[in-house]
């Protein structure tokens, strides 16, 4: 007995040392395991047209209007609170940037895309910092203020146009949204790759020395390449895969599509806002204390303002994706997407106790939830066999998390 | 030759509802001098200390610092007085570590604008050596760390930034006894350099060690301000309890 029990503890210690040295989230590791769970078990199901070269560029672009959006819920919900109307923020922005490029502005003009880009973008900041007022300085609770604002900018985005379609947009505009130019070809992706390993490279050699100069013990070796190893892997193998995938009927490879690109860009400038600087660190202490945060000197109503306007500020990114890649503007864009932003953020091990919360995370979140659709789509399931699923997912999201807490104590 | 006291508080009211918390109270502290605030629970001693420390809003009454007139609508506005406060709910974010909590709202920034978390780590190991060697986890959440460990993070972030005031409230509550000597050491230390300390504590022994006077408060009134020579603890107890002191009482440095 105790001979079999040692056997099975040792290794299981040394397994958790590693993880403790290596500096990996255990959490982070389980979400790992559950997307490919899921991606192995989708391929199964759909006898392997999940897991195609043309599927993964689809899905990393349906994963990107979520996965945006997500990095923003991260905060909002690590700062104890809700924004439950993204969606129809997306909806009112995208019908509003849809509208001035295609009826109020001349739609070929050059300056036009890029200058209604940043109305739209404008537009989200505002509606966002307007909620959040009313969320900070009115102390009205963020569930109320954006469960009106759900009401109040779906019926806006219908009062646009009066429920009409509006189409096409900017032919340069479409690129936005990853259709069949909406990417940056082989070479390009390839570069980008390499760069993004030297960088990764960089950033590891710098920390290393960061933490020698400061006399603080360093990662062992070993971790550190096995770590390096496995990212340039991926970035490779990302790149590998969206560069198998060709424009239809030719053998030009797509690469990485722009959306995606979009949603990299912002998951290292919402990285490093939350890392880096003194708004991401107020964000999670307000989170923890808000009234310690509050008696430390923050301007805890400013900061939450703040998160609120970035919010907006991502669902009018979010919708210039979702217009630019339906070449229209339709005023059910965004609807229900709230909940799967939400979900992505709440799988990502973001708690909704607050607190707690990563970026990294949400995107991982993002991408469970979109293969979940998306596979579902593939396997011929209905919208309401989906909206079920997803209802369930999220549940048991919590539910792990209540249950991941408990643990922890 | 007159020294003009740190703070004055003149006169200060603060009511909830039916509840006076504070009421009429007066207090001055002076360089280099320790006053004791003692009373019992739900005396009002806590809200007269928030007060100065911005936490709280007064009714009425004046707080005058080196002699001038100020208002301090909240905690920065009392920071940037040169006033640094212990809070008895000790005030951290618990999700955050300690150089976090320490620096928090005051964050050391590397030349390119970024949190310097390094160097914070270094300077808090340093602050918090000072307070108790043993210290080990501090780079983990501070929620994971003992009552006494946390209310060293919270005493380490008061002393870090060279205040001119220092507020304690029940600073040793939850501390073990080498650690409730360090703090009084260090107290003894900080009232060496000038630096003037309100302190709040049920402690009689540390209230006898460390005060040069004392004020009372019961039910949200001042009910008797001494020099500590002129008191004992029994006194003190008297007027905590009846609000009254014996009936023949003298100052004891007189008899
Ligand atoms: N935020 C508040 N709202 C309403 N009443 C309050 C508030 N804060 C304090 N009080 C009341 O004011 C009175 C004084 O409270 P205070 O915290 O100052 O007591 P204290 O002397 O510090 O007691 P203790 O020794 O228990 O810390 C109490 O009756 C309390 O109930
Ligand atoms: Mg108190």
């Amino acid at each position: 007995m105790t001979n079999k029990n040692t056997a099975v503890t040792k290794p299981i210690n040394k397994l958790s040392q590693l993880l403790k040295a290596s500096e990996l989230d255990t959490r982070m590791l389980a979400m790992v395991g559950i997307l490919i769970t899921v991606w192995l078990g989708l391929n199964l199901a759909t006898d392997g047209i999940f897991l195609t070269a043309r599927n993964l560029y689809n899905l990393s672009v349906q994963s990107s209007v979520v996965g945006i959006m997500a990095t923003g819920m991260v905060l909002v919900i690590v700062a104890r609170h809700i924004d439950l109307s993204v969606g129809s923020i997306v909806g009112f922005t995208g019908m509003m940037i849809a509208w001035m490029q295609v009826e109020l502005f001349p739609v070929t003009a050059a300056w036009n895309w890029p200058f209604t880009i940043v109305i739209g973008l404008l537009l989200g900041v505002v509606i966002g910092a307007l909620q959040g007022y009313w969320i900070a300085y009115k102390a009205i609770p963020a569930f109320v203020v954006t469960l009106g604002g759900l009401l109040i900018y779906r019926g806006a985005a219908f009062m646009v146009t009066d429920g009409r379609t509006v189409a096409p947009m900017n032919t340069d505009y479409q690129l936005l949204g990853g259709g069949i130019n909406g990417s940056i070809g082989a070479t390009w992706s390839l570069i980008l790759g390499i760069i993004a390993i030297c960088c990764v490279a960089l950033l590891m050699y710098r920390s290393h020395k960061n933490r020698i100069n400061h006399g603080f013990p360093a990662k062992p070796m070993a971790i550190q390449i096995a770590l390096f190893i496995i990212s340039a892997t991926l970035i490779l193998g990302f790149v590998w895969v969206m560069n198998s995938y060709n424009k239809p009927r030719s053998d030009i490879a797509r690469g990485i599509p722009i959306p995606v690109l979009i949603l990299i860009v912002t998951v290292i400038a919402m990285t490093m806002l939350t890392k880096l600087t003194r708004f991401g660190r107020y964000v999670f202490a307000i989170g923890g204390n808000p009234e310690a945060a509050e008696l430390s000197g923050i301007d805890v109503k400013k900061v939450t303002m703040l998160i609120f306007a970035l919010m907006g500020l991502l669902c009018g990114i979010a919708a210039v994706i979702t217009t630019a890649r339906l070449n229209a503007g339709v005023n059910s864009m965004g609807l229900m997407i709230e909940l799967s932003v939400i979900a992505a953020a709440v799988i990502g091990g973001t708690s909704l106790n607050g607190g707690s919360g990563s970026i990294t995370g949400a995107i991982l979140g993002a991408v469970i939830m979109q293969s979940l659709e998306n596979g579902m789509v593939l396997l011929g399931a209905g919208s309401a066999e989906r909206q079920i699923i997803i209802g369930l997912v999220l549940i048991a999201a919590v539910w792990f998390d209540t249950l991941y807490k408990a643990k922890q104590r | 030759m007159s020294v003009t006291p740190l703070i004055e508080m003149k006169n200060i009211h603060k009511r909830f509802g039916g509840v006076h918390a504070v009421e009429d109270v007066s207090i001055s502290l002076y360089p280099g001098e320790v006053v004791g605030i003692l009373g019992h629970n739900g005396a009002g001693k806590s809200c007269l200390m928030k007060m100065l420390a911005g936490a709280m809003e007064l009714d009425s009454g004046e707080i005058l610092v080196n002699g001038e007139n100020v208002t301090i609508k909240n905690p920065r506005d009392s920071r940037d007085l040169g006033i640094e406060t212990i809070y008895q709910s000790l005030a951290l974010a618990d999700n955050l570590n300690a150089p976090a909590n320490l620096f928090l709202g005051r964050e050391l920034m590397t030349s390119m604008g970024t949190l310097d978390d390094s160097r914070m780590e270094v300077a808090t190991r340093k602050v918090m050596h000072r307070l108790n060697p043993n210290f080990s986890n501090i780079t983990d959440p501070v929620r994971s760390m003992s009552g006494g460990q946390r209310q060293v993070v919270a005493i380490g972030r008061a002393i870090y930034f060279d205040a001119k005031i220092l507020v304690m409230d029940e600073p040793t509550a939850a501390l073990g006894p080498s650690e409730t000597a360090m703090v009084t050491d260090l107290t003894k230390q900080l009232k060496s350099e000038g630096i003037g300390i309100f302190l709040i504590s049920h402690d009689m022994h540390d209230v006898f060690e460390l005060c040069d006077r004392v004020m009372v408060m019961k039910n949200g009134r001042n009910v008797g301000a001494f020099k500590i020579d002129e008191v004992t603890p029994d006194d003190i107890l008297s007027l905590i309890i009846i609000g009254k002191l014996p009936e023949d009482w003298q100052p004891r440095n007189q008899v």
